[in-house]
């Protein structure tokens, strides 16, 4: 039976005066190095130059706070159930009174935990979401000498008030178009139609 | 004779450092142009162009912990590396590296030495070589030094013999003389060796190779099997001592093929060259021109033995001593018989 055209009869047989010779076949490794230093070489010199990178490239997470400051996350949970990679944990808790400058909605996620060695960077946290609070920026996960420094809490993840972090960019007309559907058209805070506009 | 030592002593320190400067920029144009080879950059971080890192590198050695087994023989153990540099540095006393130079009425030769038997000097003293990677291999007590010191050792001596006889063809062709002064001096009028002696200076040229133990026959230090061969057991200086040593003698290999066998400092149209720049024989302008075609061979001849390093893989053991014994000892032997017969007709051989 044959699964393949590519089976090779594997012969041993004797090497012509020409093979044993060598001389033809250290030719043509010489010809095949020497072609070589005629090519151009596809090193980026790292620290100095960078590749160019997409502009929705799905880098480190950021937790979006809303115009007022206030963070967007309700902990809901549904980031958590979308990852694929069960990297996300939260605890959630009740929003006091006083603090309604902080949160949005009645209740916020007390801890807000990514494994970033577990997250493969797929985005669903981010279509998940439904409360416009999860994006994937162009940011890249640091290095780290231990596996614990790679859990990233609310400290990290969350927008800092006076460093805003624009991810207008991901916010695709394709996910418009999908937050648009009933059922899961929850969130007001951004119209996709607005965008469309501006983009055409 | 004071102005005699003076001008001598001059000459030892030009040669010298020139053989070092040679080495030392040797070790990064090795890797600058394995990366051109390997489509890759190559070092270009200390200095434009990585200009000073074998200044780095020689600092780097110089700092590192200076490690002598207490098994190992400690006088031999030192005696090893010193050898071995201290004869490659010696080869290069007999090569002239231009013309001479006339001044004042007085001629200076711009060579240390000029022996009659040069080659065979040469000859000599690249055997001796083979002592330092030998003692320092037994001297460091480990058996993977020992293996890496028997393997140069039969390797040198088995690939010295083609060498010998494929160099014997190249004195017959110049008429017997012994002096490279005098076999660079033939090839201004007249073809270069090259022309005569086609096949020996391609067993010349393998022989070189395995006699400098570059790739493909670098076994003695084969890091496959033998950890680092011969220099296994040292560090810092020392082991900078055997790098360094085997880039001179690349460097004068390569001056040494570039002059056998390639004229040297003489060029195409070289004498029509300086009369029609009026310069007369004897000038310093002269010389440098000459120096500099010499150099340009050597630089080639540098590149050739790196580009065969950086595309060949290295030779099982067998298939070396093969090579060495049933392949170019009867080449060279073939080459010496038509050599000898074509002289003989051409009426320059009397027996």
């Amino acid at each position: 039976m044959q699964l393949t055209n590519r089976r090779k009869v594997v012969s041993n047989k004797e090497q012509s005066f020409a093979e044993r010779l060598y001389l033809p076949a250290v030719a043509k490794g010489m010809f095949i190095t020497a072609s070589h230093l005629f090519k151009k070489t596809p090193t980026t010199k790292y620290p100095e130059q960078t590749r160019p990178m997409a502009p929705v490239y799905r880098g480190q997470h950021v937790l979006k706070r809303d115009e007022n400051g206030a963070e967007r996350c309700t902990a809901c949970g549904l980031c958590a159930v979308a990852c694929p990679a069960e990297a996300i944990t939260m605890e959630s808790a009740e929003r006091k009174k006083g603090e309604e400058s902080l949160y949005r909605e009645e209740k916020y996620a007390k801890t807000y935990e990514i494994n970033m060695l577990r997250c493969i960077f797929c985005g669903l946290c981010e279509e998940a979401c439904p409360k416009e609070a999860i994006f994937l920026t162009d940011r890249i996960v640091d290095a780290e000498y231990e596996r614990e420094d790679f859990v990233y809490g609310k400290d990290k993840l969350v927008e800092k008030t006076d460093k805003r972090i624009d991810v207008t960019k991901r916010q695709t007309l394709e996910v418009a178009e999908f937050k648009k559907i009933e059922g899961t058209k929850h969130n007001t805070l951004w119209d996709g139609k607005k965008q469309l506009k501006d983009k055409h | 004779m004071i102005s005699f030592i003076i001008y001598k002593a001059i000459v030892c320190l030009a040669v010298f450092l020139l053989s070092l400067g040679v080495a030392a920029y040797a070790t990064l144009w090795e890797r600058k142009f394995a990366a051109f080879l390997q489509d890759r950059v190559g070092p270009d971080k200390a200095g434009p162009w990585g200009l000073l890192q074998p200044l780095a590198d020689g600092g780097k050695m110089f700092f590192k912990e200076e490690i002598i087994p207490n098994v190992s023989n400690r006088f031999l153990f030192i005696l090893g590396p010193s050898l071995f540099m201290l004869t490659s540095l010696m080869t290069g006393s007999v090569i002239p590296w231009a013309k001479d130079v006339t001044i004042d009425g007085k001629t200076y030769a711009l060579q240390i030495t000029d022996i009659n038997i040069g080659i065979l000097y040469l000859l000599g003293v690249v055997s001796i070589g083979v002592y330092g990677i030998m003692i320092a291999g037994w001297a460091s007590n480990n058996k993977y030094a020992l293996l890496g010191a028997i393997r140069a050792s039969s390797q040198m001596i088995s690939y010295e013999i083609a060498m010998g006889i494929s160099i014997i063809a190249l004195i017959i062709t110049a008429g017997g003389t012994l002096s490279i002064r005098e076999i660079l001096a033939q090839q201004d009028q007249g073809l270069a060796n090259i022309v005569y002696q086609p096949l020996g200076f391609i067993i010349f040229f393998v022989c070189a190779l395995a006699e400098t133990n570059r790739a493909p026959f670098d076994l003695p230090e084969c890091e496959s099997e033998l950890v680092g061969g011969y220099h296994t057991e040292y560090s810092s200086m020392k082991l900078g001592l055997f790098l360094f040593a085997e880039y001179i003698n690349m460097f004068i290999s390569s001056a040494i093929m570039a002059g056998l066998y390639f004229g040297g400092y003489n060029f195409p149209f070289a004498s029509e060259l300086y009369s029609a720049m009026g310069l007369e024989e004897g000038s310093w302008v002269i010389s440098l021109i000459g120096f500099g075609a010499y150099f340009t061979k050597i630089f080639i001849f540098i590149c050739v033995f790196m580009w065969v390093r950086w595309t060949l893989p290295r030779f099982r053991y067998d298939q070396l001593m093969n090579l060495g014994w049933r392949t170019l000892l009867p080449l060279s032997l073939l080459n010496l018989a038509i050599t000898v017969a074509v002289e003989y007709f051409r009426g320059n051989i009397h027996f």
